[in-house]
């Protein structure tokens, strides 16, 4: 990586150095390997979308009438695994915590970038397995894959699929695995612990939760498969298992999996609202430690989802007892979100609006939640719309609001081209109030006991799911057009040259070229300030040093 | 962990004997103890993780050197047996609990 | 000088870290130093080893949960494992373990050809555990045990009623088992089994027996791999007569063998000791 091929006009940076196919697919350099997450992901998304589009055009009449039910069970287990196993959980970490982590800390790579490539074929490996069942007749488990869904009843490539997940679960565990070590040890002189922005401390304990919950996935649908294959009865109560220990097992993931959706975007809505609001985020200790509270309370919760399942009523109270707990540290972070703005000198750009958008929509959600933790609400609400619309507000209003925020707030700075903005603002109001119109009956309709995953319903809730329906095809314009506008504007958009498009502060703004050097920084950086220093705008947060003659023999060798 | 480079990590080889000289003694004693009669199960079971964690240990300690680590090795070493905990427990409450219940959902 | 004065200079501060140079190859471009690369590889292999201890925790977390459910049965189906087998392979990881440790210290201290041996002994003993499982699987697979469409109860029956601690009795015109103890020549019964249930639960002892141990295998064998391209290497750069090798690799090669070798220390008397 020493020498550059580049030779044209333009000064060089991590995208024009080198142009060949080869140079992408073995890049080692962590900002490329972000795109190439960002390139697949985002056709995953795509996929994703369409299923859900399907599964929401079924429901805009009672009548099962569009797909058979068989055809429906698989289109919504293809939206889920989808949406969850290849977009939400590889998409803030792995794609802007890949372009940003090192830049945020100063430093000119991961700590291991072979294994950061490895872990983006080995994703493509399982995302591939996924894709390939999908089309071979399809999984109609539902994302879960509870036994004995998919044991002993399952129609179609359910093995498959199960190696995909597998797969695509180490690579979330490489990801986390160098992003514990980067950050660790990767941090330039002066970054301190409590220097780091807070988008890093939420990828610390993203990453936490990445090496500590997934390999139980792994192990659990490994004894699905295998369960499968031998016919033991792992999980078969006809053959003595306990279909109730695989949902211990995989939710002792699972649970912890949604907070590594969310906890990266709030750390994305951390670094927006302070750069739009112009102030240094408030509680900055409290927000940090609490995106660390969340990892770890989070383990302690997941009988939540069992209330119901025949899990022993005396756990299903401590885990009541210990759900209502970790909303405590999610509330400080909204709190602490809405003191930052408040007195701020506030810009209504894209990337705030989404923040904002954020913060209503995870409220919602988050609250939901505790209605569902309640034990008696929870048994009245159990497997309704009520669940559905609660973490699609956490899962789609929280993580995907986050991911597009970040998409919109570092754009610039990963491509050197702005967005438009007038585009901008209108998708992301479309996406509000297409989201909203799409989920917000859907509480309704839980509430009156609708329940999930049947492709026809009762006359009385036609009129509510053709709202929902209606409000879906305007959330799917809303995502529709930032690809389009984000596409185009790689060709059409204004140039950026400057540094510091949004004037925000952290490394990656004030120290880092747009786009940035392949070598990210000239030297290793110096931090001298705090994040988010926006008191003293003249002091810069950290410098390049000076080159000085290499001293063979100095003092440190 | 920190702090050491070069000779300094070296330890004498009477570490690695005298630790296999226990693992060796242990292997034995939780042998032997396998062997005794009439005793109840549990006390079996209890006696044999016991014996199993102490040989871990100490090959965690002398073997794998976190004895002579910095902080941070002791927190990784410890925290992937804390999360192992985490998951054993709760889920045996569960386990442990579910006959309590007033009524007859669960047999045996 | 310590991180808190520098922040204190003014921004003229000149770079005073470009020791990377005296690396000699080893040092990877995006590290500053061989202390911070050793250390970032030490943190990584122990993110990984805890990693791989929820791996198999999960799966020791699913066994204890039917080894409380179904103790009798579990029992039973204990009996059929080797303890001697069991015990040599113990012996023989735990010994594994102390040559990989003298192997890392070699490495440490730069003697190629001593690395070399103890990695080889290493090996060697891996090679040892490998076959014995073989003829241990093996085993299982010609008695029906191995939990196929194959796999019967049948000797386990016999073995239990042999020593009396199972009884068939006719309730109803069905066969079932009793399951219990003989104290001085009197049958206790603890708990009655239909022989399907019976095979079932005995069945699923011997669906854990071998994704566990098999699992550990894959591991070990994996290790050997890494090990045979260890020796190697070492072997080069004796032969090279290199002053100074990156023991990095050596001792994260020795955390995981450590780690494989822990494993395998529940592993024994989960499986083959309690209950006997």
């Amino acid at each position: 990586m020493a020498t550059t091929t580049y030779t044209g006009g333009q000064k060089q940076n991590y995208l024009n150095w080198k142009t060949t196919l080869a140079s992408w697919l073995f890049t080692l350099d962590h900002k490329r390997i972000a795109i190439l997450y960002l390139v697949s992901i985002s056709i995953f998304f795509l996929l994703g979308g369409l299923a859900a589009g399907v599964v929401r055009a079924e429901l805009a009449t009672p009548k099962g009438d569009l797909l058979t039910s068989d055809v429906y069970n698989k289109m919504f287990s293809a939206h889920g695994i989808i949406m969850i196993f290849l977009f939400l959980i590889p998409s803030i970490p792995a794609v802007f915590g890949n372009f940003l982590l090192p830049l945020m800390i100063g430093a000119r790579d991961v700590a291991f970038p072979r294994l950061n490539l490895l872990s983006w074929y080995v994703f493509m490996a399982g995302a591939a397995c996924i894709l390939i069942a999908i089309l071979r007749g399809g999984i109609d488990t539902g994302w879960t894959f509870y036994t004995p869904y998919s044991s002993s009843f399952a129609k179609g490539e359910v093995s498959l699929a199960i190696v995909g997940i597998f797969l695509t679960g180490f690579s979330s565990i490489f990801t986390g695995i160098n992003f514990l070590v980067t950050i660790h040890k990767m941090r330039a002189p002066g970054m301190t612990w409590f220097r780091l922005p807070l988008f890093v401390w939420a990828m610390y304990a993203t990453s936490l939760i990445q090496v500590l919950g997934t390999p139980v996935v792994a192990i659990t649908l490994l004894l699905v498969a295998v369960e499968r294959t031998f016919r033991i009865g792992i999980f078969d109560p006809s053959l003595g298992g306990d279909p109730i220990l695989f949902q211990h097992l995989f939710w002792f993931y699972s649970h912890p999996a949604v907070y590594i959706m969310i906890l990266p975007a709030m750390g994305v809505i951390s670094e927006v609202i302070s750069a739009f609001s112009k102030r240094r985020v408030f509680g900055y200790h409290f927000v940090a430690f609490s995106s660390l509270a969340i990892a770890i309370i989070g383990f302690l919760v997941w009988g939540h989802h069992m209330y119901t399942s025949g899990q022993s009523m005396y756990a299903g109270i401590v885990f009541s007892f210990l759900t209502w707990i970790v909303a405590i540290p999610s509330a400080i972070k909204t709190f602490n979100w809405m003191a930052t703005i408040w007195k701020g000198r506030v810009h209504w750009d894209t990337p705030m609006l989404y923040a904002l958008g954020f913060m209503g929509l995870f409220v919602i959600g988050g609250l939901t939640g505790l209605h569902l933790a309640a034990l008696a609400t929870n048994v009245h609400l159990t497997d309704t719309y009520f669940v559905v619309a609660h973490f699609h507000y956490v899962m789609v209003g929280g993580a995907i609001m986050g991911y597009l925020a970040a998409l919109h707030f570092w754009w610039p700075k990963m491509t050197g081209r702005m967005y438009p903005e007038g585009w901008g603002k209108l998708a992301a109001l479309l996406v509000f109030v297409g989201f909203n119109l799409t989920f917000f009956p859907q509480f309704l309709l839980g509430y009156m006991g609708m329940p999930r995953r049947y492709h026809s319903y009762p006359e009385e809730w036609a009129v509510l799911n053709l709202l929902s329906t209606a409000g879906s095809t305007v959330l799917g314009l809303g995502y529709l057009l930032p690809v389009i506008y984000l596409t185009w504007s790689l060709k059409y958009g204004t140039v950026v040259t400057e540094r510091n498009p949004w004037g925000a502060r952290g490394l990656e703004w004030e120290l880092v070229d747009t786009p940035p050097d392949p070598h990210n920084f000239e030297r290793t950086p110096i931090v001298t300030r705090p994040a988010y220093d926006y008191n003293h705008p003249e002091e810069p947060t950290g410098f390049v040093p000076k080159p000085r003659p290499v001293v063979v023999g100095g003092k440190d060798g | 962990m920190a702090g050491h480079s070069g000779e300094s990590h070296v330890h004498p080889v009477s570490l690695y004997t005298r630790t296999l000289w226990w693992l060796m003694a242990l292997l034995v004693l939780t042998v032997v103890a396998g062997y005794i009669p009439n005793i109840p199960n549990w006390l079996g079971v209890v006696i044999a993780l016991t014996i199993a964690v102490w040989k871990a240990t100490i090959v965690i300690m002398n073997f794998m050197h976190v004895r002579f680590s910095g902080k941070l090795a002791w927190l990784f070493a410890g925290a992937g047996f804390f999360w192992l905990v985490i998951m054993l427990a709760f889920a045996f409450a569960d386990y442990v609990s579910r006959p309590w219940e007033p009524f007859h959902g669960w047999p045996e | 000088m310590s991180i808190q004065e520098l922040g204190k200079q003014s921004a003229t501060l000149e770079y005073t870290g470009e020791v990377h140079h005296h690396a000699d190859g080893i040092l990877g471009e995006q590290f500053e130093t061989l202390e911070q690369q050793n250390t970032a590889y030490l943190i990584g292999m122990w993110a990984f080893i805890v990693q791989e201890v929820l791996f198999f925790g999960a799966i020791f977390t699913a066994y204890a949960v039917y080894r409380f459910k179904y103790v009798l049965e579990f029992t039973l189906a204990h009996h059929e494992l080797s303890v001697p087998i069991g015990t040599l392979n113990t012996f023989v990881l735990l010994f594994s373990s102390y040559t990989m440790a003298r192997a890392v210290r070699a490495a440490m201290q730069n003697r190629h050809t001593k690395q070399a041996f103890y990695l080889l002994l290493t090996f060697l003993f891996a090679g040892v555990f490998m076959v014995n499982k073989y003829f241990e699987y093996g085993a299982k697979f010609e008695h029906h045990l191995f939990p196929n469409a194959y796999y019967s109860a049948h000797e386990i029956v016999e073995h239990a009623k042999a020593k009396g601690e199972l009884r068939v009795v006719v309730e109803d015109g069905r066969e079932m088992y009793e399951l219990g103890k003989t104290i001085r020549g009197e049958f206790k019964p603890f708990k009655k089994v239909s022989p399907e249930e019976f095979e079932q639960r005995t069945k699923l002892f011997f669906g854990f027996y071998f994704v566990m141990t098999g699992l550990h295998g894959l591991h070990v064998l994996v290790g050997m791999i890494v090990i045979a391209i260890l020796i190697g290497r070492a072997l080069i750069d004796h032969m090279k007569n290199k002053p100074i090798a990156d023991y990095m690799p050596v001792e994260m090669t020795g955390l995981y063998w450590h780690l494989v070798d822990i494993v395998w220390i529940f592993l024994f008397p989960l499986l083959y000791l309690i209950g006997r």
